[in-house]
């Protein structure tokens, strides 16, 4: 590739960045709704000249800047798709900011731009301790944003995020320099590909489990997120559930499945009893939420713990659904947190309880809100369904009791998605301010309307999305299979008869 | 070796003795009326010395045509590399000096007096010899020369009680450190019968006997009061917080890259043969300062005082790199060291830029409440500098830890490691909690005196070292450490 494209994709929201402090006041909100646009182009452009089908790493650039690591970066069709969610999603929250963010208005957009630049080169990274530069510095904006323009006790929220995270990824770097000793090379492809002896890799893995497993996050490492998403404002909650709960997963599948996949398959058992208590117990929590955001933000561990298992289901189905439901999840629990944020701008609450009635007054809002409703419960025809079923038919081949468990988590989603939408949009109006709100304006439109789009591309012709993703995912199926861990579903799957099912025995003496 | 040879190494020396002595005639006789001239002068004297060291620092010198005045002194890379640190601290910290001194409501007693640049020049003639030693009396000539001067500095504000109960409890603590250590090279002079390093290492090969063994520690422990590793820690945030700004940035500084240079090239040169009895003793002291660095620090209200204990918590990090004992781990103190100079000179340069109206510092956490509002470049500085000495990426503080845990695992010690990691994250939560009073909290509104241009530039510098083009510098600085940790195993 000739033009340095992930380069130029991470120095565009830079520059940006930069000019936002430079601009200052409300020219930032242009500046910065400006760059992310171009970089949503360059996204396009990225993925119009991905070869599908083509060689595993593309767009390959390096150069030898800094002693110890280089700079090296290159996507694979897993990439490729989160760097279009985080390029998509971004444009929508600078737009969700507008008129939200009034204080230090182009710090804020700053901080986002930078966000920006450290998740690309998170997905871009071919280099482990480039990665992880990007990966802890993802700390400095988010607790900034949370910090600084967030709700009434976002000081605390604000400690809690940056300590667990950090704490979570420091005995990462402990164990990537270990693998960088043992291998002698710091090219994550490379590593990818390397035989780490079996004792060995059960350290790295709880090592790196205990830094994906608080990013994802799964229960019990996850009492960060539900303050976190309380407290950041709109927009820092659309990137913490959309793009950032993504590193986890991104982490799983990068990281520990090939390079660690003997010790993946040994604390499978781990994986799944987690997930399995985060999808009924954050259910069950989000069930009798007063306040939207946490609902949500409990719902987001539900469903990023069927992420998990699908992960570790060890079959090329799960790993397909799990990447499903991350671009699915991004863009639904994101548009979710925008619907709280539009009514939040008018009324300034997220007690449930203060709205009702709403698809009276907000008809259009409340479509939008119906269809993110039924998207996040896994509707058909929505994105929601297509990560679902597929991670779930994984799961049920690696184990029909953990399927079994994992299913319930969809029927308590509708129940408490559905309660949510029927306390807020249908019923009577009882409170007048919240029944004197108005529509969702054009600037709203624009936010919603997208996502929409492209949660009902996904839900009907997922093969787009599937496509890129198909052959990183039989790499990496093919790297664990040897692995993986008996299944205790016992499919059998017996000899198939000589006839039709529906084939009449004719000797047998019946007349038609 | 003829005495012009060794006058040649020791150039840079004589610059700074002949610069000092110069201008401490001239502080006498003409006063302080001439302080400013004065301190420029210094500031060129550094300058010229450093600027002598950039030949063999470029080629790289070690093996025996380094050793000067019959092997008392060794000018190696490793001498070299640490001098450079030295100078350009001092120089940072000189020329910061003049604007707070002279701030207008300092009256007569504040005004910057012509010995204080003289006796900054005394102190790093001081270092210079420290980390140029290859004997135990040229070891402790330096030691001293350089702790005289910094007691007066320390002192320099004599009409404020609290400089001169810091200078007073520098001086005490410090006179106790230097016996201990004295104490220690007398034990290791009589059952070895030599005070010459490689001397000495000759006659320590073999099975320590008892009496070695306590010299070995008593001068550890000396060296361990000089760089404030924890358990002999005590007397460093009183001294930090009583000791006027200008001169703590100092003592964070150059002192610090003196002492632990010092004890570095006392640990491989001397005691290099048995590394089994001080690893541990290094090791203990590495993690305990590391966890009462970062503990002490939590409930500090003074930020002299928390960047007293962050300054404990730092040593400990530089230890990891000493407990490692090979080339790679003293390769990356080295760069810890440097990294180190420029966080810690920028953290002091920005407190000294929070003055009110009459020139006095703001010094607790209540004073920069809001101070992103009220002097955002102030604010974004120190938010790096406190990420950066967090270790957060992609500031350059994490590239220090990084080379020191990578030297840590590579070596095998992966626990050590892993302990020490974790209980870094234990002092994040004090340099998260200054970026929280600066970015979160509602103004105070206090800060409103200006700042002079030389606190700008020695700001903004260092903010751009520890900022993520800082990276860009990696290789050289690399580079350069490995000829100095090279240079100090030469001799292995």
């Amino acid at each position: 590739m000739d033009f340095p494209i992930l380069t130029a994709m991470l120095l565009v929201p830079l520059a940006g960045a930069i000019a936002c402090l430079i601009v200052g006041g409300a020219a930032a909100r242009v500046v910065a709704l400006g760059a992310t646009l171009a970089t949503f182009v360059l996204g396009v452009l990225l993925w119009a000249n991905y070869e599908i089908g083509g060689a595993q790493w593309q767009f390959t650039e390096r150069a030898e800047l800094f002693s110890d690591f280089s700079y090296a970066l290159g996507i694979d069709g897993i990439s490729l798709m989160l760097i279009m969610l985080s390029v998509f999603l971004m444009p929508i929250c600078i737009l969700a900011s507008w008129e939200a963010v009034t204080k230090r208005v182009s710090e804020y957009m700053a901080a986002f731009l930078l966000m920006e630049v450290l998740m690309i080169g998170i997905f871009a990274a071919q280099d482990i301790f480039l990665f992880y530069i990007f990966f802890e510095a993802s700390l400095i904006p988010m607790y900034l944003i949370i910090g600084v323009w967030g709700g009434d006790n976002r000081i605390y929220a604000s400690y809690k995020f940056f300590l667990y995270t950090l704490f979570g990824s420091v005995l990462m770097l402990i164990a990537m320099l270990w693998m960088v000793a043992e291998a002698g090379t710091s090219d994550i492809p490379a590593l990818m590909e390397y035989p780490f002896e079996a004792g060995p890799q059960t350290w790295l893995w709880l090592a790196f489990f205990a830094s994906f497993a608080v990013k994802v996050p799964m229960w019990p490492f996850h009492t960060w997120l539900p303050d976190a998403h309380v407290q950041a404002p709109t927009a820092g909650s659309v990137i913490l559930a959309g793009v950032l709960l993504k590193l986890g997963g991104y982490g799983f599948i990068r990281f520990s499945l090939p390079m660690f996949p003997q010790a993946s398959a040994d604390f499978a058992w781990l994986v799944f009893a987690l997930s399995m208590v985060a999808v009924v117990y954050t259910s069950l929590v989000a069930l009798v939420q007063a306040d939207m955001k946490k609902l949500i933000a409990y719902s987001s561990v539900a469903h990023m713990a069927i992420v998990t298992v699908g992960l570790f289901a060890f079959n090329v189905q799960g790993l397909e659904g799990a990447m499903i439901i991350m671009l699915s999840h991004g863009l639904v629990s994101g548009a979710l947190f925008l619907c709280v944020g539009v009514i939040y701008d008018r009324l300034h609450t997220r007690e449930i309880a203060r709205y009702g009635g709403l698809s009276i007054n907000m008809p259009y809002y409340a479509i939008f809100f119906l269809l993110f409703t039924m998207a996040s419960i896994g509707l058909p025809g929505t994105s929601g369904f297509v990560g679902e079923f597929l991670s779930l038919a994984g799961i049920y081949q690696a184990s029909s009791l953990v399927a079994l468990i994992c299913t319930t988590g969809i029927i308590l989603g509708a129940a408490y998605m559905l309660y949510l939408y029927r306390r807020i949009a249908f019923g009577a109006q009882v409170n007048d301010d919240a029944a004197a709100m108005s529509d969702i304006r054009p600037r709203e439109w624009a936010m919603l309307a997208p996502i929409a789009a492209v949660v009902l591309w996904m839900g009907v012709y997922p093969e787009s999305f599937l496509a890129p993703m198909r052959a990183d995912i039989a790499a990496l199926d093919a790297r664990i299979a040897s692995a993986a861990p008996r299944s205790d579903a016992n499919l059998a799957a017996g000899t198939p008869r000589d006839t039709n099912a529906n084939a009449v025995d004719y000797e047998g003496g019946g007349e038609h | 070796m003829d005495f012009a040879a060794s006058f040649a190494l020791v150039l840079p020396e004589l610059v700074l003795v002949v610069t000092g002595l110069a201008l401490l005639l001239v502080a006498a006789w003409a006063g302080d009326r001439l302080a400013r001239s004065v301190a420029i002068i210094a500031v060129s004297a550094l300058f010229g010395a450093g600027f002598l060291l950039v030949p063999g620092l470029h080629l790289g010198t070690d093996g025996a045509g380094t050793l000067a005045f019959g092997s008392l002194i060794k000018v190696d890379s490793f001498a070299l590399f640490a001098k450079a640190l030295i100078y350009l601290s001092a120089i940072g910290c000189l020329v910061v000096a003049p604007a707070f001194f002279n701030s207008e409501a300092a009256g007569v007693e504040r005004g910057l007096r012509a010995e204080y640049p003289v006796l900054v020049i005394f102190a790093t003639l001081g270092m210079s010899i420290m980390v140029s030693a290859a004997d135990f009396m040229t070891l402790y000539l330096g030691l001293e020369l350089n702790s005289l001067a910094a007691y007066v500095l320390a002192s320099i504000l004599r009409q404020d009680q609290r400089s001169a109960e810091a200078g007073l409890k520098y001086f005490v603590l410090g006179a106790l450190a230097s016996g201990i250590l004295l104490y220690g090279m007398s034990l290791l002079y009589g059952f070895t019968g030599s005070t010459d390093f490689l001397a000495v290492r000759l006659a320590l090969s073999g099975e320590l006997s008892t009496g070695q063994l306590f010299g070995l520690i008593f001068v550890l422990a000396g060296l361990a009061f000089k760089i404030s590793a924890v358990p002999f820690h005590m007397w460093t945030p009183d001294v930090y917080e009583g000791a006027p700004t200008p001169v703590t940035a100092f003592f964070a500084t150059a002192p610090k890259v003196a002492a632990v240079a010092l004890t570095a090239r006392v640990v491989f040169e001397v005691f290099g043969g048995q590394v089994a009895a001080w690893q541990q003793i290094v090791m203990f002291t590495a993690l305990a300062s590391i966890v009462f660095g970062a503990l002490g620090a939590i409930g500090q209200e003074n930020l002299k005082r928390l960047l007293a204990y962050s300054s404990i918590n730092n040593v400990g990090f530089i230890l990891l790199g000493l407990a490692v004992a090979n080339v790679a781990g003293a390769s990356a103190m080295l760069v810890y060291l440097f990294i180190y100079v420029a966080m810690s000179l920028g953290s002091f340069v920005a407190l000294l830029m929070l003055r009110d109206e009459g020139g006095d510092l703001y010094e607790t956490f209540a004073d920069i409440r809001g101070l992103a509002v009220t002097r955002p470049v102030i604010a974004w500085s120190l938010l790096f500098f406190m990420f950066s000495l967090a270790g957060i990426p992609p500031l350059l503080g994490f590239y220090s830890k990084f080379v020191i845990f990578q030297a840590t695992v590579e070596a095998g010690l992966i626990a050590f490691a892993a302990i020490a990691i974790a209980a870094s994250v234990i002092g994040a939560f004090y340099y998260i909690k200054f970026v929280k009073v600066m970015f979160f909290d509602e103004p105070a509104g206090v800060v409103t005196g200006s700042s002079g241009t030389a606190h700008w530039v020695v700001l903004l510098l260092m903010a751009a070292i520890i900022s993520p083009l800082g990276y860009l510098l990696t290789p050289a600085l690399t580079d350069l450490a490995d000829k100095a940790a090279g240079a100090l195993f030469f001799a292995v």
